[in-house]
């Protein structure tokens, strides 16, 4: 049997409408797994449900939202009978300097990037601890390890992800559940594309491989620690990031 | 109902892996019967499941022996 087969296996993701949400939704379900996409535009998660075509649901579902957050965990366990794989991928960035940082954008990107994930990961864990199986991905940043000036609250919130995945996996490992962490360095998304090429070359300069990421190198992570070979893989943060940062 | 505090140990017995002679009324899920925090959430579970009832988090602490057990139970059950 090829290596990472994940037939059989039910997965959630989060942020499936973006750019590495997208990869990685595409990746889980190449390898067998059946997969419900979660965003809140839902034209684009129709367009990409109609994509994958088979073993595919979509729920348009808020991560600042509580009652958002327990019904997607619900109706994604209803449509797939279950959940194995979580993949919590949904993130916002509102950079400032934290002189000028509002309030405002301090609470969003710690609602959306950490307590969204935690709330949504607690109302999964159930159905996994009972099924004694269970993958949860966090996808953090390169920069909840770095830092980086102008991003303390979206710093904090990916450092955050890190420190909640590793007290995760210390409660559940006996269960056979894993909790981990991918961080991405700087991925080509429409979230990047935005930048100025000035912008692009600085950053690059600090890359050794000197070029971006892509979303599949990310969804390629998340592959791995979803599958069964990765079942003594917890509490970890697996780094893609060309040799940006070595940690 | 006697049956209900049968069946609440029989939940005990397969979720701990303990003998049936050990779960007594009195026994602690965790002193007694080397149950962890986890173990106590996933017997709740259980029982829930097996008597269709909900246990709320405020009531769940308080079930510390299989005899609270069986007493939520008994005065919640609807079956
Ligand atoms: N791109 C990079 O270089 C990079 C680097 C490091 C880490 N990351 C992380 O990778 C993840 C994906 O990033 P990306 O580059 O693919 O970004 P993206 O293209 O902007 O995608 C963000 C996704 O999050 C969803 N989302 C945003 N706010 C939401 C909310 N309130 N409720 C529910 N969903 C919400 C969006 O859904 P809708 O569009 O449907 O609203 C979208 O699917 C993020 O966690 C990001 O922090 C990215």
């Amino acid at each position: 049997m090829p290596m990472f087969d994940l037939n059989g296996k039910a997965a959630l993701v989060t942020g499936a409408t973006g750019g590495i949400g997208g990869a990685i939704a595409r990746a889980l379900h190449a390898q067998g797994a059946t997969v419900t996409l979660a965003g809140t535009r839902a034209e684009a998660l129709d367009e990409l449900r109609t994509a994958l075509g088979e073993r595919v649901h979509a729920i348009a579902a808020r991560m600042d939202e509580p009652a958002d957050i327990e019904r997607l965990a619900k109706d994604a366990e209803a449509a797939m009978g279950k959940i194995d794989i979580l993949v919590n991928n949904a993130g916002i960035t509102r950079d400032n300097i934290s002189m000028r940082m509002k309030d405002e954008e301090w609470d969003k990107v710690l609602q959306v990037n950490l307590t969204g994930t935690f709330k949504l990961t607690r109302a999964v864990m159930r159905g996994m601890m009972k099924r004694r199986f269970g993958r949860v991905i966090n996808i953090t940043s390169i920069v909840g390890v770095t830092g980086n000036p102008g991003q303390a609250n979206y710093a904090a919130a990916k450092a955050g992800l890190i420190g909640m995945s590793k007290s995760l996996a210390q409660e559940l490992a006996s269960r056979g559940i894993t909790v981990n962490c991918v961080a991405p360095g700087f991925i080509a998304t429409p979230m990047t594309d935005v930048l100025s090429d000035e912008q692009k070359k600085a950053i690059l300069g600090r890359v050794p491989s000197g070029r971006l990421g892509t979303p599949e190198e990310i969804a390629a992570g998340v592959v791995y620690l979803s599958s069964e070979e990765a079942a003594y893989v917890t509490g970890q943060t697996l780094h893609i990031n060309g040799g940006m940062a070595m940690i | 109902m006697s049956d209900i505090a049968e069946r609440v140990k029989k939940i005990v017995v397969e979720h701990l892996g303990v003998e049936a002679a050990q779960v007594k009324e009195d026994a602690k899920f965790i002193d007694d019967l080397g149950a962890d925090s986890l173990d106590t959430v996933e017997l709740v579970m259980a029982f829930e499941e097996e008597f269709g009832i909900e246990i709320p988090d405020d009531a769940a602490e308080k079930i510390q022996t299989v005899g609270d057990a069986i007493g939520f139970i008994k005065g919640n059950a609807k079956s």
